[in-house]
């Protein structure tokens, strides 16, 4: 893929390559598709029957065979008529009658990549940039970006602490930046583990689903206050992630993640089995709202001898009132975690962190404690989700152990994972697009998670490291330079 | 004594199951070092492949147990191969040599990706299968009207298990294939400059495990009769649990670690709660995770800077 490739060069097109290489890849794309796709299985009398629908598999073999032999063809250096071609397909897709969305969807991506790939191939007179030269321009980027963050970290603050008070902001945006800002809080908290420490854990909802039944039982059974029982659900959820990250801690990375992935299940499991403690799969109802820290509550009447929080401040009564509070709680929590997470990369503690995710030999050679260091990680995080998780109880009213299930998990660390491991700010922009793209897309929400496993599979193949990754020391020797600098630095002693 | 016998051969059927998936995990650790996290969904398609096959040959009229046995089976080892290799192709060979948890982070995504797909395109419902094959032996029975039952069925699973066990054994030992196999376990480098090309070798090590998945998909579509698209997260944790029990990366490890967790879970289920069988398996994967890392049959593994 490096070799440069003259376009209109004298060498000939060998059009027998190019169907057979489409060819081979459409047979295959059949061979996918023909039983899972072409034969469905509905259910008819007690029984199942199978109904075909062959013509949605030939159209995507048809697809297929096309799009492999438009790649081909850019290989081979044509450019102009794989450019003519896929623009017709990616317009002419919309006239036609496809038997399904999904492919009318795929021949527009399709047509529209290959357009975009052959105008490259035609205007830069060569293949396309290799994996190297890609990377170093993200990274080029990631830099910038990270320079940028200096004053879109605060522009961003500023936007989240006045959206409620913008006039468009009616109860709807608050409630899906409320909910963006959980997935940001959670994104932060797996941050510490995943970002900084390097550890790979796949049952961090299970930290989450702890906060939210500490809260719940404790607010129900006792009748504690939201603000008593917050620290309280923190204190226990740090508990589970010492008592699960005592003994698994000395795993090597993939054993970790699959046995945290398995204390996740174990606590979904328990939550839906112990019925008689847990309310099993119907969840436990009524959860206490939160007051205005124990001074005045959220309430048109409030009982007697307890102050409303319309009254405290002389200001008629509005539903809003408590929807504004719970978003800005939730900002505030968001940000102790931001700035917990800032302030402890530049401790000892933070530093062995980073160390240890860079090269856990290397530091147990330097006399770090692997276990002690990664058990901190780790019970720090699940102390802020453990905040998150009795956030969620008290804003939800309701909680079941399907708001706690492996997805979840894997959402939260996409987020982390994708926004570029170990950036507080591509956390908040992962979140922001997952939560805005979910509601964006919410007639289409049956496809939600396809398009979503997808999308981890090609951010993955196409930038390994997470889309806005830029891993910066956070000791430097000249700290004046901008990320910009240091990237450039870096490219020319390479 | 009578009940004890009967979960005993329940839990060698769940078992070999649970082995023949546990194999695939093992063969692609051992191979790149990497956890196929997709590879209980594999084993979900193979199941709904089987059943589309059984349905399609019900029509058909073909109803001679061999044939429809034998026909799918070999159907079902096939598209699922090709499911294995299309995945292997796809999303993890442009990341060997990256970043280390980037592949595990994309077989999460083609883990979601073909559960929701086959949730798509086949429904979310759980999909019977009316039984194909019936009747047993009666080995004992005690007093109290317990019979103990040896079906047909679980002969016919043990008995394939045992088979393809042999035939894997020898494709692994004899053949040229396991020899490029167990060179690229050892030293890629060192294969590929010896002429073994390790991407094909790889390549064929995510379609035997396809298959046998796939095996373990039909296996269980009979044996249960049902088939939803979810059943590929627990199998996948539970053969994973057996892979890492019987040491990772050695293949008698998976399928004894295999039988091993049928066992337990089939006495789980019958002397202890139900409910909790699946945290059984999970609670002896954090164990032996402790207290022996490198499994039953494992070699130590050797970190290096």
């Amino acid at each position: 893929m490096t070799e440069t490739v003259m376009v209109d060069s004298a060498r000939a097109v060998d059009w027998w390559a190019v169907v057979k290489e489409a060819a081979i890849t459409a047979a295959i794309g059949l061979a996918l598709t023909v039983i899972m796709v072409g034969l469905r299985t509905v259910e008819s009398g007690g029984g199942l029957i199978i109904e075909t629908h062959l013509t949605e598999v030939a159209w995507f073999v048809v697809l297929v065979f096309v799009g492999r032999a438009g790649m081909a063809l850019l290989r081979q250096g044509v450019a102009v008529p794989v450019l003519v071609v896929s623009l017709a397909v990616a317009v002419g897709c919309w006239f036609v009658h496809f038997p399904s969305s999904v492919l009318q969807l795929l021949a527009f991506t399709a047509g529209a990549v290959l357009a975009i790939r052959a105008l490259v191939l035609a205007r830069i007179h060569r293949s396309p940039l290799s994996a190297q030269e890609r990377d170093q321009r993200m990274d080029r980027l990631g830099a910038r970006f990270q320079d940028a963050a200096r004053y879109l970290g605060p522009a961003l603050l500023a936007f989240a602490a006045v959206l409620p008070l913008l006039p468009f902001a009616d109860r709807y945006i608050i409630d899906i930046g409320t909910l963006a800002l959980t997935y940001v809080m959670l994104g932060w908290g797996l941050n510490i583990v995943v970002g900084l420490a390097g550890l790979l854990d796949l049952g961090y909802v299970a930290f989450y689903a702890v906060g939210a039944y500490s809260y719940a039982l404790l607010g129900s059974y006792f009748g504690w206050s939201f603000w008593v029982c917050l620290p309280l659900a923190g204190i226990m959820a740090s508990c589970f992630g010492l008592l699960l990250g005592f003994p698994v801690l000395r795993l090597r990375g993939d054993y970790f993640a699959i046995v945290t992935l398995g204390f996740g299940e174990m606590i979904r499991i328990i939550l839906l089995n112990w019925y008689n403690f847990t309310g099993g799969p119907n969840g436990l109802t009524g959860i206490p709202r939160p007051s205005f820290f124990g001074i005045a509550v959220f309430e048109r009447s409030p009982p007697d001898g307890v102050l409303a929080f319309n009254d405290l401040f002389g200001i008629p009564f509005s539903t809003l009132q408590r929807v504004d509070f719970l978003y800005y709680l939730i900002l505030v929590l968001a940000l102790i975690v931001n700035f917990f997470t800032l302030r402890i990369r530049r401790l000892p503690l933070g530093r062995a962190w980073e160390a240890l995710r860079e090269d856990d030999i290397a530091c147990t050679a330097l006399g770090i404690n692997r276990t002690n260091i990664k058990l901190a990680a780790f019970a720090i995080a699940a102390m802020f989700g453990g905040f998150a998780g009795s956030f969620f109880a008290t804003r939800q009213g309701f909680i079941s152990p399907e708001s706690f299930s492996f997805m979840e998990s894997a959402v939260i660390l996409a987020i982390v994972v994708l926004g570029g491991m170990g950036s507080q700010l591509g956390v908040v922009i992962a979140a922001v697009l997952w939560v805005g793209l979910t509601e964006f897309f919410r007639d289409l929400a049956q496809y939600r998670m396809l398009a979503f496993g997808l999308g981890m599979v090609l951010i993955m193949v196409w930038r390994p490291r997470g889309l806005l990754a830029h891993r910066d020391p956070t000791l430097l020797l000249h700290p004046r330079l901008t990320a910009r600098q240091r990237q450039r630095e870096a490219e020319n002693r390479a | 004594m009578a009940y004890f016998l009967q979960q005993l051969i329940n839990g060698l059927t769940l078992g070999a199951i649970y082995g023949l998936i546990a194999l695939g995990y093992t063969m692609v650790y051992g191979i790149i070092g990497m956890i196929n996290f997709a590879h209980g969904e594999i084993y979900m398609v193979g199941a709904f492949v089987s059943l589309i096959s059984f349905l399609v040959l019900g029509a058909a009229g073909i109803t001679w147990v061999p044939l429809m046995l034998a026909i799918v089976l070999v159907i079902s080892m096939v598209f699922t191969s090709i499911y294995g290799w299309t995945i292997e192709r796809l999303a993890y060979r442009p990341l060997r040599g990256s970043v280390r948890l980037a592949p595990l982070i994309s077989a999460i995504g083609v883990s979601i990706f073909l559960q929701n797909y086959v949730q798509l395109v086949q429904g979310a419902r759980i999909k019977p299968l009316p039984p194909v094959i019936r009747g047993g032996f009666t080995l004992m029975g005690d007093g109290d009207n317990f019979v103990v039952q040896l079906s047909y069925l679980q002969i016919i699973i043990m008995l394939l298990t045992v088979g393809l066990m042999v035939a894997f054994t020898m494709v692994i030992t004899r053949t040229d294939l396991g020899r490029a196999q167990r060179a690229c376990e050892q030293d890629k480098t060192m294969a590929a400059l010896l002429g073994v090309n390790v991407d094909r070798t790889i390549s064929m090590t995510f379609v035997m495990g396809a298959a046998l998945a796939a095996v373990a998909g039909v296996m269980v579509t009979m044996y249960y009769g049902v088939v939803d698209f979810y059943i590929g997260f627990l199998a996948g944790v539970k053969a994973f649990t057996a892979a890492v029990l019987g040491g990772i990366g050695s293949l008698p490890g998976a399928m004894l670690g295999g039988i091993l967790i049928g066992l337990i879970e089939s006495f789980w289920s019958a002397y202890f709660t139900i409910e909790y069988k699946d945290v059984a398996a999970f609670a002896i994967l954090v164990m032996v995770l402790i207290f022996r890392p490198t499994g039953l049959l494992g070699r130590p593994e050797i970190e290096k800077v």
